[in-house]
């Protein structure tokens, strides 16, 4: 119990996934100009990172046991396009309002590293079954509060007149700069 | 041949990182020294042009509707190489760089490259692609970490010089922490990027007025 909390606690504050490790900043940057797809997409991450993390679970054991653990990245990544494909597929049919909310970021959760990035940890941290899914599910979660906090704070920024050579992005990246300071003031949260 | 025009775009003018804005997640992540740029520059480098030949030589051969799968597969395989090969005769490299070699494969450098030129050029234009694209991510991380690290820790080549310390610059009690935290990836690499957008305008109206002038 203890260790669950504290993957909690560390996944969404004190080690966040994409304030202090930098995981995801391809859709943190591109999804978060409106804080509802910033939702959206925070939930499908989470989703999928959560069901990643128990099948890799077992793919992994699979790999141990005939000792092809060198091929590790080459069938992770395939499990997650095909999760993702998967789970596409069945919202689709089975929660189509579901799938109109979340329909254009599916495919892009392929090639988000906060994915394959949680999958490769869980296997490096030798966590067990539940852990490696808590740690999924909160990493997820955490992804959320960073791009949907940053959305709320990028409404703002996009209409504020700053110098012409700092425009768009650089503005951007200096606005989660600060955001990523004051996440700094978790580093020392750890209860236990 | 036009590699020297190539060349050109591949550092400035179409600067994977600084003007596609792709792969950002290693380029915040891993540039705290220089070794850890220039290896991870290497790294990519070496793979996005080994994918872009060989993507390029089976881009009449993949069906266009599994091609990212395909695609993905193909990065994958030479990131592992890349892995293993790092892991046996640079293991200082494997351990500073961690999860992020592997991470390689959801890189957006790579998969773009692929997508957007490989697989519709000759095998010769995508190598010099693969390689001018790779020479200029690596451009651009290595001045994110000599600015991170020097600011940061106070030194210049840490990892590499002067028996992994680094030539110390600013004396020790002086350098701002916060640089080589995940804050100053973000601050540095939005001051870089806004100092390419900067040069690139620049250029753009220098070569506006030679044409008036013609």
């Amino acid at each position: 119990m203890e260790a669950i909390l504290g993957i909690l606690i560390s996944a969404l504050l004190s080690e966040n996934f994409i304030l202090v490790k930098f995981y995801g900043i391809c859709p943190f940057m591109g999804v978060s100009k409106k804080i509802d797809t910033a939702l959206g997409m925070g939930m499908a991450v989470t989703f999928v990172m959560a069901l990643a993390s128990a099948a890799c679970y077992g793919i992994n054991m699979i790999l141990v046991a005939l000792d092809l653990e060198y091929m590790q990245t080459v069938v992770f990544i395939l499990a997650i396009a095909s999760i993702v494909q998967v789970v596409e597929m069945f919202l689709k049919k089975s929660v189509p309002a579901l799938y109109k909310a979340l329909g254009v970021y599916l495919p892009l959760i392929t090639t988000n590293c906060a994915v394959l990035g949680v999958v490769l940890v869980n296997v490096q941290e030798s966590y067990n079954f539940l852990l490696s899914v808590v740690n999924g599910a909160a990493g997820g979660l955490g992804f959320t509060v960073a791009i949907v906090l940053f959305a709320s704070v990028r409404e703002r920024v996009d209409k504020t007149d700053c110098p012409e050579c700092f425009k768009g992005f650089p503005i951007t990246l200096i606005s989660a700069g600060l955001l990523a300071l004051a996440f700094m003031g978790f580093s020392g949260l750890s209860i236990f | 041949m036009n590699f020297k025009k190539q060349l050109y775009e591949g550092l400035l003018t179409k600067n994977p990182v600084t003007v596609q804005l792709l792969g950002m997640c290693s380029t915040m992540a891993i540039t705290t020294s220089l070794f850890n740029g220039l290896g991870m520059g290497l790294a990519v480098t070496i793979i996005l042009t080994c994918s872009n030949i060989l993507i390029s030589a089976l881009r009449k051969v993949i069906p266009s509707q599994i091609r990212i799968a395909a695609y993905v597969t193909i990065i994958a395989g030479f990131v592992t190489i890349v892995d293993l090969a790092i892991q046996a005769f640079v293991p200082a490299l494997s351990t500073s760089l961690g999860v992020f070699i592997p991470l390689i494969v959801v890189n957006c450098i790579i998969l773009g490259r692929a997508e957007a030129f490989a697989s519709k050029n000759g095998i010769l234009a995508s190598a010099v692609d693969g390689i001018t694209q790779g020479i200029g991510y690596t451009l651009a991380l290595t001045i994110v970490c000599v600015i991170r690290e020097l600011l940061g820790s106070g030194t210049f080549g840490g990892g590499l010089l002067n028996g992994g310390e680094g030539i110390r610059i600013i004396p020790d009690p002086y350098p701002a922490m916060q640089l080589v935290m995940p804050v100053g990836g973000f601050l540095v690499l939005g001051c870089v990027i806004a100092g390419s957008q900067y040069m690139v305008k620049k250029l753009e109206m220098r070569n506006k007025k030679k044409e008036a002038a013609k």
